[in-house]
């Protein structure tokens, strides 16, 4: 333990300096060995990424770094130095010191990061009374002064509000400023920009990116590689606990040496090769979906009158995929709920099949639900958590009103249809991962033999690779089943791979609308080429203006000219 | 403010009618109850006359139809006439507000020592180790399972009895309260304490709690700061039906401590068929829970500001 004595003469020590760290979990049912022999350094003003698929092990690294890896966790290193002082040694009063001053946590998804019942602002002033930063009086000063520098708009009037008042990029804003507030010197952000809109998110990157280059040290941990791309120095690729590969992030990414990194390098969504879509829809007829200038309004507190969708028309045919695209709060829910015959226009009309769907009492639409089904976002808060699988889709085969003794061997033939096992009917939703539990949402909505899916936002939640996985099966299902897909998102380049046609939604109208292939290549609105230019590889041009596209130019050609 | 003021009156409203309803029941309900009221009146072994029966019934209204009898007693109600007692030669309305006194300062004691004692052995026991954890809840389901008379007794044996170091009834001074609350407070605490320590091992895995401990925040602050409001809310309407119950009158304890109150007066009441004065304490109930509710109901929204109305739920 020699090495800081004869770094100093050189450099100043690394802020993290971590050699063969091992985090297990003996405890539970099942030993797990979470991290495995990890080694890697910090410095201040770099960037590090921790890139891996879900549950590699990344979080629970970068937890072990605050001495957070949990009460049943067992953590042993050869070297685990924080700041200069090692780790090991460190008792719950010397955590508690490093914790938020001098490693800050920005911990996964703000709403649930932030205490939902208190206000943002005393959530920032924590650290600062923890830590004893500035006088107690000084604090709400302190406070003003740090949501301001994380660039939140009246920082007076938000620091009052609650996490749930609050848009998703101001609370990702208040989160960070919540971990710069005791002033730490190395920042751990763990997928600091997943499901949020593409524009907010290259903000957020932006703010990361200024905060490196004013010296702070940044750990990020993400699965997504544009995002790693548009920040990090270094790369180290984690694969079931244990780094796979690591070294500067241009190398990594550009010649990837371990199969773990091409995967994921092969799963940024657009940037695959796309396997052929699935045959044209069918022309003429009646469309399936007739939607003609709905309008919906609603009533906001305060008396205001808020348009969410206004004058919308579109129709869509058997076997066909329309995307729908715009960021949150552009109305694009609202027109998939009337869609769904969950809201009723104001104005305008739904016709499913060339028959009224809008303006029809509940009871006449209820003997035609089963022509369209519903795939949510978040598939595991749509299921009852007591019931496993089998009881999932049994009551929608019982809904769609098929015999009790079918029912077993129709779970398991749907099972299979959306490629997990049979032995899956016994598995809790909790015990599968995001993919198998939006394979599961999917068997669900086929039980009743739809000829419409509304996808709303099916793979925001969901790590690049399952992404991937679940965009394909979805592109399989409608050139099996001929199935007609209505696929609400935010993210672009997940429509590129499933849809024809697409609709840019912006502040309720469709403000631009034809084949993928055109508005990705020449974007008439400027809304629209907002949101392209949102894609966070652009970013790494703001950040070293000289560093050109690279993986943008080598690995899809198409994006290069956006 | 519109909106605001159709919401009280929408409140005011639902708490008359639970009023009505409580009145209502109250009434009928004791037209079941076997026997002449009068009898009541005059005592069981008195010797009245026909002719003197005849007048006492029209005295208290007796001798009208039903329908006429329950419109002239809302009406009373509503003017704050609650009638005379049967035995007691008093208002009714005397006998209830000489009662609430006593009744009123064993809950409020009762209350605050179970919410603190509760609180106080949550926090201390849902740390990482389980040990105290375990021991805790084989003492709370004892508690729990132990009738309140029994408790009382025991209580007033070993503290009074044996060691004679409180009282043994109502002497007037503080002191005399300590048992009857211990009683009354040691279910009531353990029953909280189960249900704020579900919740606050519940809040203790949320994000949220991790976040805190990465700002360097000692444990027990985020214990109390972060997870214990989160465990807060169905401990608050446990609570609150506690304080209503006990406010109703606390039966059982009163009488083995021989404390005045509420409870006393019912039980009384009951046993003579003092009709009046088991209606006026049916209608107190039924106040009290109204307020109760409205009181815990402010409550929620200070513990959880995304129970406001408005700014919460969006509409998509």
């Amino acid at each position: 333990m020699t090495a800081t004595s004869d770094r100093t003469n050189t450099a100043p020590p690394p802020l993290l300096d971590v050699t063969g760290l091992n985090v297990r979990f003996d405890d539970g049912p099942t030993p797990v060995h979470a991290v495995r022999d990890a080694s890697f350094s910090l410095n201040a003003g770099r960037c590090l990424a921790l890139v891996g698929e879900s549950g590699s092990g990344k979080s629970v690294l970068a937890r072990s770094l605050l001495g957070l890896a949990g009460p049943d966790a067992t953590v042993t290193a050869d070297q685990l130095r924080i700041a200069g002082y090692d780790a090991r040694s460190f008792g719950p009063r010397e955590w508690r010191a490093v914790r938020g001053r001098r490693i800050g946590l920005v911990a996964q998804d703000a709403l649930t990061a932030l205490d939902p019942v208190r206000p943002v602002g005393r959530e920032i002033a924590e650290p600062l009374l923890a830590h004893h930063i500035v006088p107690r009086r000084a604090v709400r000063a302190r406070v003003l002064e740090l949501l301001d520098r994380v660039g939140m708009p009246e920082p007076g009037a938000r620091a009052k509000d609650r996490p749930h008042q609050l848009s998703g990029g101001q609370r990702q804003r208040a989160l960070i400023a919540s971990a710069l507030a005791a002033d730490p010197d190395t920042l751990i952000a763990d997928e600091p920009t997943t499901a949020l809109d593409a524009s907010v998110q290259a903000r957020i990157l932006r703010l990361l990116g200024e905060l490196t280059r004013d010296g702070m040290a940044l750990l990020l941990i993400s699965h997504d590689l544009t995002v790693v791309e548009a920040l990090a120095d270094e790369v180290a690729v984690v694969q079931d606990g244990r780094i796979v590969e690591s070294g500067p992030t241009a190398r990594v990414l550009e010649a990837p040496r371990h199969v773990c990194t091409r995967k994921l390098l092969a799963a940024v969504t657009g940037a695959r090769r796309r396997t052929a879509l699935p045959p044209g829809p069918a022309t003429g007829g009646t469309p399936l979906l007739q939607v003609t200038d709905v309008v919906r309004t609603f009533q906001e507190s305060r008396g205001v009158r808020r348009t969410a969708v206004d004058g919308v028309s579109f129709s869509l045919r058997d076997g066909e995929a329309l995307g729908l695209v715009g960021e949150s709060g552009s109305g694009k829910s609202t027109l998939a709920r009337m869609v769904l015959g969950l809201l009723e226009p104001d104005a305008g009309s739904v016709r499913l099949a060339g028959e009224p769907w809008s303006a029809v009492p509940e009871r006449d639409r209820r003997r035609r639900r089963h022509a369209l089904q519903l795939v949510p976002q978040d598939p595991l808060s749509s299921f009852d958590p007591r019931w496993p699988v089998a009881r999932v889709i049994g009551e929608a085969l019982a809904a769609a009103g098929r015999p009790r003794r079918d029912r077993a061997a129709l779970t398991r033939a749907l099972l299979e249809r959306v490629g997990l096992s049979p032995e899956h009917v016994t598995y809790s939703p909790r015990a599968l991962s995001g993919g198998q539990r939006q394979r599961v949402a999917l068997a669900r909505a086929l039980a009743s033999g739809p000829r419409l899916l509304v996808c709303d936002e099916p793979v925001s939640a969901l790590d690049v690779t399952a992404q991937a996985q679940v965009l394909d099966l979805l592109r399989k299902l409608r050139a099996e089943l001929g199935l007609a897909t209505l696929f609400v998102s935010h993210d672009l380049t997940a429509l590129r791979g499933v849809c024809e046609r697409v609709m840019v939604m912006h502040d309720g109208r469709i403000v631009e609308s034809g084949p993928v292939a055109e508005v990705f290549a020449a974007p008439r609105h400027p809304y629209t080429r907002a949101l392209l230019e949102a894609v966070p590889r652009r970013l790494r041009a703001v950040r070293h203006p000289k560093a050109p596209l690279r993986l943008a130019d080598a690995a899809e050609p198409a994006q290069g000219r956006l | 403010m519109a909106a605001a003021v159709r919401l009280v009156a929408r409140r005011v409203a639902a708490a008359v009618l639970v009023l009505w309803g409580a009145a209502s029941c109250a009434f009928f309900i004791l037209q079941l109850v076997p026997g002449d009221p009068v009898n009541a009146i005059v005592g069981s072994d008195a010797m009245v006359g026909a002719e003197q029966r005849d007048a006492i019934r029209r005295q208290y209204g007796l001798d009208q139809p039903l329908f006429d009898q329950y419109v002239g007693y809302l009406r009373h109600v509503v003017h704050g006439e609650l009638g005379d007692s049967y035995q007691l030669q008093q208002p009714v309305s005397a006998v209830l507000s000489h009662q609430l006194p006593p009744t009123a300062e064993l809950t409020f004691w009762t209350a605050l020592s179970a919410i603190l004692g509760a609180v106080l052995v949550t926090i201390l026991t849902s740390g990482r180790s389980q040990r105290p954890r375990r021991i805790s809840t084989v003492v709370e389901l004892v508690i729990i399972s132990t009738p309140s008379f029994w408790l009382g007794i025991m209580l007033l044996t070993v503290f009074s009895f044996r060691l004679g170091w409180l009282p043994v009834s109502d002497s007037g001074d503080g002191r005399s309260l300590i048992l009857p609350v211990v009683t009354l407070a040691l279910p009531m605490a353990a029953l909280l304490t189960q249900v704020m320590r579900e919740g606050l091992l519940t809040a203790m895995e949320e994000p949220f709690v991790l976040s805190a401990r990465a700002r360097g925040l000692a444990e027990h602050t985020v214990r109390s700061r972060h997870a214990l409001r989160h465990a807060a809310l169905p401990a608050l309407t446990l609570a609150g039906w506690f304080t209503g119950t006990l406010l109703g009158g606390a039966v059982v304890v009163e009488n083995v401590f021989a404390r005045p109150g509420i409870g006393r007066i019912t039980l009384q009441a009951v046993r003579d068929r003092d009709l009046p004065v088991v209606q006026g304490v049916v209608l107190l109930s039924a106040v009290v829970f109204v307020v109760i509710s409205a009181v815990v109901e402010t409550l929620y929204v200070a513990v959880d500001p995304r129970l406001r109305r408005g700014t919460g739920v969006r509409a998509a």
